[in-house]
């Protein structure tokens, strides 16, 4: 990697306002993303702004909202007993994501941040309607992914948290890995919660995540694989490369999001 | 004491210090004053290189030096050797361009390395490997073999007309289409064997020093230091063998990616020399994935010429062999003498013929990996055996039973030059299948098939070939080194032993193996002996590891020279207890008076050997140190059964392997813990090459698959259970009858796996499908066919 200045502020407000003065900073959450990105030299920061010791992570149940701090790691987040009960796909997404290590590094927030198009959290997010807290607002789900690796997020605006409404009736999350990474070839998160029933699609769009309406129209009518099993999805806009076609993803989220639907009944 | 001889699963000695993170690797090395080395190398497939300009590198913080292709010629440096010969059909040499240690003129592969930036630190070293402005000019590039055997193919070196590096040929071509035209059936397969990165758990590394009086030591991920100090020395830096020391240390895996002699070796160790500080040059994973040999890469015909009783007339292949662009030390030998001798495999096949066609791509090097050779052969046959099945209906295991070599037939001369010693393939096989409840399948298969799931099982009775050797029939066949081995045993004054062995342990587990040989042999706790390798300044020259030679040969070199130790230490002993020679028994570490209850342990006779107060001076020497070379006389020959029982969800192609039977002879097992590792992970590897591996390069050769967000590894949950059993006969003509386990797990695997996957997709109407059978392949094949069900 190249040199940079590492930081770490002690609050929210010291952390925007590194960002905001440098142009060249860059936050670190978990660095399971931002770190190979350093060391294959894809990016030259000034600085590195760490976000541990803001304060950020921990997972809340409140009324009608579930709420993960942006620096909630994917492990914290699969063995919590709030997100299983209140969201299990939220849970079982967690623990699919990675490996050990990654998962006791890698958070919620940079995950969002990042929005790799093969990433699963977005599948959740969208799917389940929730909304993203910065520093400064609060920016809905529908807003929030603007295709891939590229997020409705300012240079000075960092993610505090995720709210998930509640109360979700059912959800899962299926996920079909690349063979080599084991990110999402084709991750369905689908759920019947506060935003409706939704079907969010990851891995497989050229955007990255996606939802399914004439999925979503069918489930509405009738919360069953069947009911969706034949719908096919077209493979327009979908990623094509050396681990599967368009077309092979096309049909893969039809049988993914299947089994997420018999996963959640 | 636990018994720790020949036999026992003694748990590895060497384990205690990697656990704990005590192993200690190159790149644990560092040296006073040590420099770092950076590679530049080319991200173009195929270009030319109109100029460096190196300036700005050199006048970068911390810069000591940045050197070129020039500056390596302008100090008359040799290219990279290869280290063995292949001659034409016609009889002229094969074609053997320059390898450059540094790319001069062109840049052939991505990886090639262009030069080298030498720094205080490794970022100062990167920061300015960036600086360097190189003026590329892109040349059309070519990466499949197919491609770069036709014609009008982009030139990978100016002077190899159509990229032909050879086209040879082995088998009488007359008795084999004589064959074919008195056939009922003939039986054809296209195949490909597809194109692997190896991956060792530690990347390469190479420190160089020199000291004042010019004596080089080089430091290297090694499998064989001594050869990387003859070709180094004697062919690329001109520095002679007395002045140049070769440590292979810890070495974290090989598969035989770290045989060969690469350019960084060189470089370090030259620009120790010019610099006169220590130079480390160490690997990212990036780097391996571009410039560690690559493995396979065969595009094959094959034909089998059957009787009305599917009796084996005659074999015809023909080959594509991928060199990639320049040639690695070995990888001429690789589908030649490692491939088409193999071809007979466990049949009485009684003619065979092969060509092979050797080409130049714009990719990386490829050489010998796990099995090299043995795989590809093993691949091609046990599928045509299944295609042959196919074709004439005959079952699978009556054909190959119908066809093997007789126990009794032993030793067996193929018509393809080798001449096996011993093998027992009826054996092998039916354990195997009791093993795997092969009986039992059918009713498996219908329970899967009312889950949705389509479920397969395929057999391959293999056979291979390890040890390489003599040494003079391969030099015959041109090999440029020699393949024996050497031991030595030191016997300390006290009855320690220290054993000396050329070969080198890089997962093999030898310093438990080897030092299990010596305490069963000397009659001692394995706690008195320690193994010692992989350091051309301790040990006699040796070849190394590779070929799964390390106990066949270099065992077997122990062996003579504890006979040497012995046949002295019987003469010593006579001496002190005034008794005739041939009256002096050893056994469990003593020598005896037959008859009597006279006896002294080694200990007392070692300590008379070097204190030789009471000793017969004027007939022996003192000390009780014996060195043994070991050339041996053909082959071993390892083979067994191999039988992979998959399941594919026809929803998506996904195959899961869910169960897994190897049953091999690897001829005597010294520990069969160790045994059992070692097929398992070469099993591993296969089921890897099978299902999930494959390098992918576009058309031009630009590397696709560059990374492990890429390049499929196995993983512990693409594996099954799998169980190993050996079934042995032993090697005829070596003193341990071992015959090597190393890479049989690799060689028997594959075409288990797909047998097994064509068997689970022949209602699909599936006769071959080429590897990796990935996911997409098998739905597709599934959607393809699917009409074809439906309207039958
Ligand atoms: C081997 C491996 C396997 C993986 N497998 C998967 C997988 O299967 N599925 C999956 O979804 N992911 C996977 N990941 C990615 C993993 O989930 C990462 O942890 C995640 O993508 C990034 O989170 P992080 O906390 O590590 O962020 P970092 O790497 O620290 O940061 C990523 C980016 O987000 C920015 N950022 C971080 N936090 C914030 C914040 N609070 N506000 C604003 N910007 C921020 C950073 O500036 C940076 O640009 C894998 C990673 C690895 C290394």
């Amino acid at each position: 990697m190249y040199d940079f200045a590492y930081r770490k502020p002690a609050s929210v407000a010291d952390a925007v306002k590194l960002l905001a003065t440098e142009p060249e900073a860059k936050a670190i959450a978990g660095g399971q993303t931002f770190i190979p990105v350093l060391k294959q030299r894809l990016n030259k920061p000034s600085s590195v702004v760490d976000l541990a010791g803001l304060g950020l992570s921990g997972i809340s149940v409140s009324g009608n909202a579930l709420t993960i701090g942006a620096m909630t790691t994917h492990a914290a987040v699969a063995r919590s007993a709030e997100v299983k009960k209140a969201i299990p796909g939220l849970a079982m997404l967690a623990s699919w994501i990675g490996d050990n290590q990654v998962r006791h590094r890698g958070t919620i927030g940079g995950s969002l941040a990042n929005n790799d198009p093969s990433a699963c959290y977005p599948a959740a997010v969208l799917a389940l309607g929730a909304v993203v807290k910065t520093n400064k607002r609060a920016i809905k789900a529908d807003d929030f992914f603007q295709g891939m690796f590229t997020t409705a997020l300012e240079a000075d605006e960092i993610i505090t948290a995720v709210e998930f409404p509640l109360p979700v009736e059912t959800s899962a999350y299926e996920k079909f890995r690349q063979p080599a990474s084991r990110y999402a070839m084709v991750g369905v998160f689908v759920a019947k919660g506060p935003a409706g029933v939704r079907v969010a699609v990851t891995g497989a769009g050229q955007n990255g995540v996606f939802r399914v309406p004439e999925m979503e129209a069918a489930l509405a009518k009738s919360w069953s694989p069947d009911a969706i099993a034949a719908i096919k999805v077209s493979p327009e806009g979908l990623n094509s490369d050396i681990h599967g076609s368009a077309v092979y993803r096309a049909h893969l989220i039809t049988v993914v999001a299947r089994r997420a639907v018999a996963a959640a009944a | 004491m636990a018994f720790e001889g020949i036999g026992a699963s003694v748990k590895r000695r060497e384990d205690g210090r990697f656990l704990a993170g005590r192993g200690h690797y190159v790149d644990d090395m560092n040296r006073p004053g040590q420099l770092y080395a950076v590679i530049r190398r080319s991200d173009r497939p195929h270009a030319r290189l109109r100029g460096i300009d190196t300036a700005a590198a050199m006048a970068a913080p911390g810069v000591v030096a940045v050197y070129t292709g020039a500056d390596i010629a302008a100090d008359g440096l040799g290219g990279i050797p290869c280290g063995w010969q292949i001659h034409n059909k016609d009889g002229s040499p094969m074609a053997e361009p320059m390898h450059p240690v540094l790319a001069i003129g062109k840049v052939r592969h991505v990886g090639d390395p262009i030069a080298v930036v030498i720094a205080e630190t490794k970022a100062q070293a990167k920061d300015a490997a960036e600086l360097l402005a190189i003026d590329f000019e892109d040349l059309p590039g070519v990466a499949d073999l197919r491609a770069a055997a036709a014609g009008g193919a982009p030139l990978v070196h100016d002077d190899v007309a159509g990229n032909v590096c050879y086209d040879w040929h082995i088998g009488d071509k007359d008795a084999v289409d004589a064959a074919f035209a008195r056939a009922k059936h003939v039986a054809k397969l296209d195949l490909v064997n597809n194109r692997l990165i190896p991956n060792a758990m530690e990347p390469r590394a190479a420190l160089g020093e020199c000291d004042v009086a010019g004596n080089y030591t080089l430091s290297t991920t090694s499998q064989n230091p001594h050869v990387i100090r003859l070709l180094m020395g004697a062919f690329v830096l001109h520095i002679p063998e007395h002045k140049l020391r070769v440590i292979a240390p810890d070495v974290g895996g090989g598969f035989g990616s770290k045989i060969y002699h690469y350019a960084e070796e060189a470089i370090v160790t030259w620009a120790a020399g010019k610099l006169r500080r220590p130079v480390k040059w160490t690997a990212e994973r990036s780097e391996s994935f571009m410039s560690d040999a690559h493995g396979r890469d065969h595009v094959s015909h094959a034909e089998m010429a059957v009787d009305e009783s599917g009796r084996f007339l005659a074999l015809r292949v023909s080959t594509l062999a991928n060199m990639g662009a320049y040639l690695s030390t070995f990888a001429p030998s690789v589908p030649t003498y490692l491939y088409a001798t193999l071809l007979a495999g466990v049949y009485k096949t009684p003619a065979i013929y092969a060509e092979v066609k050797a080409i130049f791509t714009n990719t990386v090097p490829v050489d010998a990996y796990r099995g090299a050779g043995r795989p590809e052969a093993a691949f091609l046959l046990e599928r045509l055996v299944d295609a042959v099945a196919h074709d004439t209906g005959i079952d699978r295991i009556a054909l190959r039973r119908a066809n093997f070599i007789p126990a009794d037939a032993y030793p067996y001369q193929t018509p393809v030059a080798l001449q096996y010693d011993s093998g027992n393939h009826e054996v092998t096989l039916a354990e195997a299948l009791k093993t795997a409840d092969y009986a039992g399948f059918p009713a498996r298969r219908a329970e899967a098939a009312r889950r949705g799931k389509l479920r397969g099982i395929g057999i391959s009775t293999y056979l291979e070939a390890c040890g390489i050797a003599p040494s003079q029939v391969a030099g015959a066949l041109g090999a440029r080194a020699g393949l024996y081995e050497v031991a030595n045993i030191r016997v300390h004054p006290t009855g320690s032993v220290t054993v000396f062995t050329g070969t080198h342990s890089h997962g093999q587990g030898h310093e438990t193996t080897m030092a299990q040989l010596v305490a069963d042999q000397l009659g001692l706790p394995l706690d008195q002996i320690e193994i010692v390798h992989g350091d051309t300044g301790q040990i006699p020259f040796g070849m190394g590891t590779y070929g799964s030679r390390s106990l066949a040969v270099g065992g077997s070199a122990m062996v003579k020279a504890m006979d040497k130790i012995i046949a002295k230490g019987k003469r010593i002993a006579a001496h002190l207890m005034e008794a005739a020679v041939e009256d002096i028994e050893f056994k469990d570490g003593a020598f005896r008076v037959a008859g009597t209850d006279k006896s002294k342990a080694l200990a007392e006779i070692s300590l008379a050997a070097y204190i030789p107060h009471n000793y017969p001076i004027e007939e022996l020497e003192p000390g009780l140190e014996e060195t043994a070379f070991y050339d041996p006389k053909n082959f071993t020959y390892p083979g067994g059964c191999h039988v992979c029982e998959v399941e594919i969800d026809p929803e998506t192609g996904v195959t899961k392997v869910v169960n897994f039977v190897a049953v091999d002879d690897v001829g005597r097992v010294i520990n069969p813990m160790i045994v059992e590792g070692q097929v398992q992970g070469g099993v591993a590897q296969g089921i890897g090459q099978a299902l999930l591996e494959g390098a992918a390069y576009d058309a031009n050769g630009q590397l696709l698959s560059g990374s492990f967000m890429d390049y499929t590894m196995p993983r512990a949950d693409n594996l099954p259970n799998i169980t190993v059993g050996t079934e042995i006969t032993l090697c005829t003509h070596n003193p341990l009858g071992s015959k090597g386990c190393g890479e049989v797990g690799a060689i028997g695997s594959p075409p288990a796996v797909i047998n097994a996957v064509v068997d689970a997709l022949k209602e699909y109407g599936v006769r071959h499908l080429d590897m990796p059978a990935t996911a997409e392949k098998i739905w597709s094949i599934i959607q393809a066919n699917r009409p074809k069900m439906a309207a039958e």
